[in-house]
């Protein structure tokens, strides 16, 4: 036994599946120890906001301020001006205002800026533009003029009795505050999703559920699929007629579709995270069984089996000590490759609305289901979903490196 | 020829007799929702309705229209000579339209996506397999561990990457359904052009799935037909090595088929949760319609008609095995 374990870590596969595996369980259960917010409160009011440190915006203007010699005013304009605007003040410079092209750097909003405010002038008569296109240059013309403006925001406090307005404070834009003097503060580093809850606290607590019902699920169909198996494999005749009959049945018959079928017959008011589970591993077992089978039946003759026939063992005995043992690591692999499609059984059900019916928990496919029901995938909210596809592939992924490593160990003809 | 026929005859048989057992379970397994179903639907018609009488019939014409007072094995039959007949009953979530009519709209949507790219799929995974276990190097050290991962990203997330990168930030390709809003179907060059647009972001979704998975099998296989006593043999006979890969090529490919054939079921489905991504106009997304709106005779008229669908193809599948495998073919000759 301790020699099969060390050959299994030699493998390089296998090694790495499992650490992957590992990273995730840990991370599982060493994450909602040190954040222990609710993985499920909805800290958002509104939703997709994007990852980043949210600072209070009260504290950060009473904060005592810095002063830095940065010029604020070129980032401000960068960030009023959009492209669009920029190549719209080259087009009127050149058409209205006589500034030849060459003199126009439309990269350097600084500089047009400058120009503009030079030459610019709504009274000016622009033959051909519409009424429109104006308006909208007096627009643009005033967010320039703001932007460039170095007024600061005044701060007033309000007397409760007169209502008057006494100023307290003048932010200039030149005060700068230090992020680490704000105490009031809160890092979402993958946002929030649709509900305003923080993405990465729930896509833990979805994963350990997502986990436990490929888990569950993969027990279940593990179970079954080696107890039908070896009846079938070992007793032959009419019970394995009759095993092969149903087994062949449901791996034609796609899975998929019993697995939707029996979830809307289930009800929405029943379907928590262990009816979904059990509704998984009932649906998956036929080729656990169809391979246990062919295993069984290769042992079935076998010299050591027939030894024991003849010596008189019960059945039990024989199954046990004679042919467990045997495919064992067998079964092993078949169980993790339950575990990862239970998973991802999982996502698919939830994606089609057929999930754990509860909004008490989060699984990854729920997780999924939401971010795509408030169209994440449309308006650009990258974070809503992207980790819990991620969280999946690797989950799968480790889970089938573990079981290919598995493979080469116990089978060495595939061994390179 | 005459065992050829036994075999297909054999092979035919058995998927008619699966293929009651799928109707039968598609009969029955929404039918067990508990509650009444049919009441629940009756309940939402009669939603503000006044006038006792007219709730009664109302409740009446629905439990006549379901035969939900007849007892099961009756309803059965009903339903089963109207549904040969490819009358489905009536939607509920799309009132008046006839189950029938959304699925014949649909599943071409379906069929047009899924079996192309899963054969395309299928073809691209095997070559790859085939030079991987070949080449080895560079190819089996990096390209096959990348299609590893790929293979194991769910067809749905693979979608939402495709449709990050190439519809929302390249925006090279449409974001949703299968051809522009603004257009009515129709044989025109401009419906076409715009269908084989919104076609692309499905179909490599799928094909991307599929190679990863199926390189992967390929390439043990070829390893293991590679180190086979005939191959051996031939190199000391001094046959050419090309011929020699079209030998191992055509061995490795047999289980690759078989394998083709077990994992359609699961191919198809994980395919049809891609089509929701993209609100494609197929059976996924009127799936998804169907489970939203508790709409059952739509929803059990979906799972069978991907039922069959998968049933045929596993058939097709089977039949093509026979004539390709040179073991079935011996074993119906004598």
């Amino acid at each position: 036994m301790k020699n099969t374990i060390k050959q299994v870590f030699h493998s390089g596969k296998f090694l790495v599946g499992f650490i992957i595996f590992f990273i995730i369980f840990l991370t599982c259960i060493f994450y909602p120890l040190i954040v222990r917010t609710d993985p499920l409160a909805m800290v958002g009011n509104g939703n997709f906001f994007a990852p980043g440190t949210y600072i209070s915006q009260e504290e950060a203007a009473t904060e005592e301020p810095y002063s830095l010699n940065v010029d604020a005013s070129s980032a401000k304009l960068q960030a009023a001006l959009s492209v669009d605007d920029l190549s719209a003040m080259q087009q009127w410079l050149i058409k209205y205002g006589g500034v030849k092209e060459s003199d126009i750097d439309v990269t350097d909003a600084q500089k047009m800026a400058e120009l503009w405010q030079a030459h610019y002038d709504s009274t000016v008569a622009q033959p051909g533009l519409i009424a429109a296109k104006k308006k909208y240059y007096v627009r643009l013309d005033k967010k320039i003029t703001a932007a460039l403006k170095d007024s600061g925001v005044i701060i007033a406090d309000k007397d409760a009795d007169t209502g008057a307005l006494t100023e307290s404070k003048t932010i200039k834009e030149t005060d700068f505050i230090n992020t680490g003097d704000i105490s009031n503060k809160r890092t979402f580093i993958l946002g929030t999703d649709n509900f305003g809850r923080d993405v990465l606290t729930e896509l833990i607590s979805a994963t350990v559920s997502s986990l436990k019902i490929g888990f569950i699920a993969g027990l279940i169909a593990t179970a079954i699929g080696l107890f039908l198996g070896l009846l079938a494999g070992y007793l032959g005749g009419f019970p394995d007629n009759l095993i092969m009959f149903i087994t062949n049945l449901f791996t034609v018959i796609p899975s998929f579709v019993i697995l939707i079928l029996i979830s809307y017959s289930v009800g929405n008011s029943a379907r928590g995270i262990m009816m979904v589970a059990l509704i998984i591993g009932l649906t998956s077992w036929p080729w656990t069984t169809r391979s246990v089978r062919s295993q069984v039946i290769s042992l079935r003759n076998r010299d050591h089996v027939n030894l024991s026939k003849l010596s008189g063992h019960s059945m039990m005995r024989i199954i046990f000590t004679d042919i467990l043992p045997y495919i064992a690591s067998y079964v092993v692999m078949a169980m993790i490759l339950q575990i990862s499609s239970g998973i991802l059984s999982e996502a698919q059900l939830s994606m089609i609305g057929l999930g754990p019916a509860t909004t008490k928990t989060a699984t990854l496919g729920l997780m999924m289901n939401w971010a795509m029901q408030y169209s994440a995938h449309l308006n650009g909210s990258w974070w809503a979903y992207f980790p819990v596809v991620i969280m999946i592939a690797l989950i799968s992924f480790s889970l089938n490196l573990m079981n290919t490593g598995l493979d080469q160990v116990f089978n060495p003809q595939l061994r390179d | 020829m005459k065992g050829f026929k036994k075999y297909y005859g054999q092979k035919i048989f058995w998927y008619l007799l699966t293929l009651v057992f799928a109707v039968i379970l598609n009969f029955v397994l929404p039918r067990m929702m508990p509650g009444d179903p049919v009441s629940a639907i009756a309940s939402r018609s009669i939603n503000g309705m006044q006038d006792s009488t007219a709730i009664q019939k109302v409740y009446q014409d629905y439990a006549e229209k379901f035969g939900i007072n007849k007892p099961m094995y009756e309803q059965f039959f009903i339903w089963l000579s109207h549904a040969l007949k490819g009358d489905f009953g009536v939607s509920f979530s799309q009132y008046p339209r006839t189950v029938a009519d959304i699925i014949s709209s649909s599943v071409w949507w379906t069929v047009a996506l899924q079996l192309p790219a899963i054969i395309v799929g299928w073809f691209l995974g095997n070559l790859l397999g085939a030079i991987a276990a070949y080449i080895r190097g560079v190819f089996d050290k990096v390209i096959l561990p990348f299609f590893l991962f790929v293979s194991n990203i769910p067809a749905f997330g693979m979608a939402t990457i495709l449709l990050f990168i190439f519809a929302i930030r390249l925006g090279v390709a449409p974001s949703s359904g299968g051809y522009g809003f603004d257009l009515i179907p129709n044989a025109s060059w401009v419906f076409v052009k715009s269908v084989i647009a919104h076609y692309q972001l499905p179909f490599w979704s799928i094909v991307l799935i599929t190679i990863g998975g199926q390189a992967i099998g390929m390439r043990s296989m070829s390893i293991y037909e590679l180190n086979a006593d005939y191959v051996k043999y031939s190199r000391f006979l001094g046959i050419k090595d090309r011929k020699i890969v079209g030998y191992v090529f055509r061995n490795a490919m047999l289980p690759q088929i078989t394998g083709l054939a077990l994992s359609l079921g699961t191919m198809i489905g994980g395919a049809l949760v891609a089509e929701i991504i993209f609100s494609y106009p197929g059976l996924g997304t009127t799936m998804l319609t169907a489970i939203k709106g508790q709409d059952y005779p739509l929803l059990s008229a979906c799972t069978l008609i991907i039922t069959i669908m998968v049933l045929i193809a596993n058939l097709v599948v089977e039949l093509l095995y026979g004539v390709i495998d040179p073991r079935v073919k011996a074993n119906q000759q004598d």
